[in-house]
């Protein structure tokens, strides 16, 4: 692990930087900047992941004994479909392309702002109704048909906040159809000089990547949620097989987009890794290209497997078999990317620190979510543990463990860049032991309870799933001290945490020759991009705790 | 008013007035926004993709609900073949106010937004005339489909109680009647005896699976009385769903349209500065290109 001398300055940054730039509440509310709009989304998606995750420890109590622990079957019913809602809609799909990618991509680019500015805001704000829609739903009866919302449990439940939720989720897909806008756009036209397609940080690639799925599958749940919501409503009979609708046609239209939704999760999360494994390796990242090739292909793969969700729901076979058999297909490019990392670290000068740290964590954890996938896409395995805690134990260890883990390493990462500020290394790995054994300790037991056929979503259970349960149950407490610590030393770093150099890490992407925090308009003059992944002329300079290049910062 | 001359000068102007902080030319800010719209635009097909998926699916399992709506002569041919000239000659109009804009004849472009906006407009009002001939027929979806009131020869009531359209159908039925259940679908495999028997006996060649499994390819079923219209509804959910839907970005292009009028009213676009032009224009030909499909789908299959 590097060691920082403590001698140098401790001033804050008095420069005008885009934090200072413009005061009061409306230069943030009305801002067009990418980098504030970035704050914006990170500052609501970590409050609404503070909401999803006191119902997931609220959940988790519960389950401490086979019967009633601390609420009603109701009431579990109803805290099980918001976790997963507020988790899935408005945390992992917009997390990094909307709170980190808006900060970093046109930063990466060498450009002043994203194409369109005035949407990007646009697409926070919906953001926003969209969570206000879930409180409403909330306020308004709640739901109970988990996050799902299969048919016809949502067209006959009683409860009011299925229609709100429906909107939150229309809403939010404009939302992410949006940013993916945005980021395409940009992305193909507002590249510096010295930039071509392979000269693109492969966060950017991941990035757009995830931009091409959130155009082109966020559509069809937009349709989905007005179908049912008109379903509901004026009961049109094309899903409710009371009205002679169909309702696996539903599932496969929740699941054409929600399959490749799981790699608007994970890619952005790769790219992030990315990124991590060649900075912290001091190395040139191993296999650009097909690090690059692979996140466009999990995205066109993602799209032709999404009947691996219905092997049970009374599809043909051969259409299982053909599903099965694609599902199978995207775990190439994943392997690759895996491989890839791992010869990037292989006769690196690894260090570390706490984005490193994350990056390993997820590189363990991806792997495990990744294989066990595939007991879920083989057809005689997946019947057997079909909606049993397998599946929560997988999906988790990709979404939770991968996406969220991916998303608090790229936070480590830019945080520097964002705030001006360093944050406690060794608060850092105390926090990280914490998340890390919490998330482990919760979700494995949950792979052995599904082999065993503890079914998902039950209020009550048989006694000998108790011991497992309550393990699960501890680990969540542990991964909750652990945010709670995160939380504490990246505030605590705000106010007395060290002036952040421009590039504190040693990274050779644009951003980290643009000050830290990044002025207004990130760049006096649009700089030329080399090599993103050469970092043969960064010198470290102990005096300043800095990297610094023979081509000198791009900003000042 | 802009004229040539103001275009000209803010050609050369150093900082273009429309040229935003973050874009280096005028023309890479150009090529941003069409290409931010055509990805748009993509995500509105995939929208209606959607329910166009719906349509394959019931059309593929339920082939036998399509044909009775065609039998039935449930949707007015007629209207529907006004509507899409109207909307063909819109996306003409609109393709010539985007040259008009181009070419700074503004003159021009304003009466070019104005045939649009009159056109889209008409093609409002036919769809609000077969919309309530719908309903005053109870042509709608789930329990609102109640067929009885659909006019077969109760022709006096329905001249006096109901307008134009409908007295059209109405006629158009009455000579249906008997006639369009003796006309076999040029592919059906049956014979022709039930033409003999009750109205209400019908033939039809299954697209594959139909109401009693998996057919052989060729084979021809005969429906008892109470399945040939069982789930006829679900014919009316997809036809106002795809056709609402379609409605209400319609209207979204005319918002759009008379935006544009204001602007160009005012002169704000010149050679020099016209992007929201081709911008609106794409949309609405993606309007246009929907309801082209629409038509033929709902309308004259059989």
């Amino acid at each position: 692990m590097a060691t920082i001398p403590a001698d140098y300055s401790a001033a804050p940054p008095a420069r005008d930087n885009y934090l200072t730039h413009g005061r009061g509440i409306l230069s943030w509310l009305c801002t067009l900047d990418h980098k504030r709009i970035g704050v914006m989304y990170l500052v609501s998606i970590l409050a609404a992941f503070l909401l999803g995750g006191i119902f997931a420890i609220l959940i988790r109590t519960e389950l401490l004994t086979p019967e009633k622990t601390i609420m009603g079957a109701d009431t579990y019913n109803q805290f099980f479909t918001l976790h997963g809602a507020i988790m899935t809609f408005l945390v992992i799909i917009p997390g990094i392309p909307a709170a980190l990618g808006n900060f970093v991509l046109p930063i990466m680019l060498g450009a002043k702002d994203l194409a369109f500015p005035r949407i990007n805001l646009l697409s926070y704000y919906l953001w926003v109704a969209g969570a206000l829609f879930s409180v409403l739903a909330i306020v308004m009866g709640s739901v109970d048909t988990g996050w799902t919302f299969y048919i016809p449990y949502a067209t006959d439940t009683t409860m009011g906040g299925v229609i709100p939720v429906l909107m939150g989720v229309f809403v939010l897909g404009f939302s992410s159809i949006f940013t993916g806008l945005n980021f395409i756009v940009t992305i193909h036209k507002m590249r510096p000089p010295g930039m071509g397609w392979f000269e693109l940080p492969l966060f950017l690639w991941a990035l757009y990547a995830t931009a091409v799925i959130q155009i082109l599958a966020t559509p069809v749940i937009g349709i989905t949620g007005l179908l049912l919501i008109a379903e509901r409503v004026g009961q049109f009979g094309i899903f409710h097989p009371g009205l002679g609708g169909d309702p696996v046609l539903y599932q496969h239209f929740f699941w054409f987009y929600s399959h490749p939704a799981v790699y608007i999760m994970i890619l952005p999360a790769m790219g992030v890794i990315s990124e991590i494994i060649s900075i912290f390796s001091r190395k040139h990242i191993f296999g650009y290209h097909f690090i690059a090739f692979s996140s466009i292909a999990i995205a066109m793969f993602g799209f032709i497997v999404w009947g691996h969700h219905m092997f049970v729901s009374g599809q043909s076979t051969l259409i299982s078999v053909i599903f099965s058999l694609l599902t199978y297909s995207v775990s190439i490019p994943s392997a690759v990317k895996v491989f890839n990392w791992l010869a990037t670290m292989y006769g690196g000068s690894i260090s570390l620190r706490a984005p490193m740290l994350y990056a390993l964590a997820f590189i363990f954890i991806f792997g495990i979510g990744g294989l066990t996938g595939l007991f879920l896409g083989a057809l005689a395995t997946d019947v057997h543990l079909h909606d049993t805690y397998f599946v929560v134990a997988h999906f988790h260890y990709v979404m939770m463990g991968s996406t969220l883990i991916a998303m608090i390493a790229g936070i480590h990462h830019w945080w520097p860049k964002m705030v001006g500020r360093m944050y406690n290394e060794a608060a850092a790995f105390i926090a990280w032991v914490f998340v890390f054994v919490g998330m482990n300790l919760t979700f494995f037991p949950q792979f052995i309870m599904g082999a065993h056929g503890m079914p998902r979503r039950y209020y009550n259970y048989p006694p000998e799933f108790e011991n497992l349960h309550q393990m699960s149950t501890w680990g969540s407490y542990l991964m909750a001290v652990g945010f709670v610590i995160i939380a504490a030393y990246l505030l605590h770093s705000l106010f007395a945490g060290r002036t952040a150099p421009a590039n504190p890490w040693g990274g050779a992407t644009l951003e980290w020759r643009c000050a830290s925090p990044p002025p207004h308009d990130n760049y006096p003059v649009t700089p030329t991009a080399g090599d993103p992944y050469d970092f043969s002329d960064l010198k470290y300079n102990p005096q300043t705790g800095d990297y610094e290049s023979d081509r000198g910062p791009a900003a000042s | 008013m802009s004229t040539a001359t103001d275009a000209e000068s803010h050609a050369v102007h150093e900082h273009p007035p429309h040229l935003a902080h973050h874009f280096d030319t005028e023309e890479q800010q150009f090529e941003a926004d069409v290409q931010g719209m055509w990805l748009f635009l993509a995500t509105e097909i995939l929208l209606f993709a959607g329910l166009f998926c719906a349509y394959a699916v019931y059309r593929a399992h339920h082939p036998e609900i399509f044909y009775h709506a065609y039998k039935q002569h449930y949707l007015s041919v007629f209207w529907g073949s006004v509507n899409t000239a109207l909307l063909l000659v819109s996306s003409f109009t609109i393709a010539a106010a985007v040259w008009c804009a181009q070419h700074n004849y503004q003159k021009w472009l304003v009466w070019m937004l104005v045939a649009t906006l009159a056109l889209g407009s008409g093609f409002l009002v036919v769809k609000y005339i077969e919309y309530s001939h719908k309903i005053h027929s109870g042509l709608l979806w789930g329990t609102g489909f109640n067929p009885q009131k659909h006019g077969h020869g109760h022709d006096d009531e329905h001249n006096d109680a109901h307008d134009e359209a409908h007295a059209a159908t109405a006629h158009a039925d009455e000579h249906e009647g008997d006639d369009a259940l003796h006309d076999e679908p040029a592919d059906a495999g049956a014979s022709a005896d039930t033409s003999a028997e009750d109205q209400l006996q019908w033939v039809y060649e299954p697209g594959g699976t139909g109401p009693r499994g998996l057919l052989e390819p060729g084979s021809a079923i005969e429906l008892s009385e109470d399945e040939q219209v069982r789930n006829v509804q679900t014919f009316f959910g997809i036809y106002f769903l795809m056709t609402g839907l379609h409605g209400l970005h319609v209207i979204a292009g005319l918002l759009a349209i008379t935006w544009l009028l204001v602007k160009a009213l005012k002169g704000h676009f010149t050679a020099a500065y016209f992007t929201p032009v081709p911008i609106v224009g794409l949309y609405w030909h993606v309007v246009d290109l929907v309801w082209i499909y629409l038509f033929p789908l709902l309308y004259l299959i059989h």
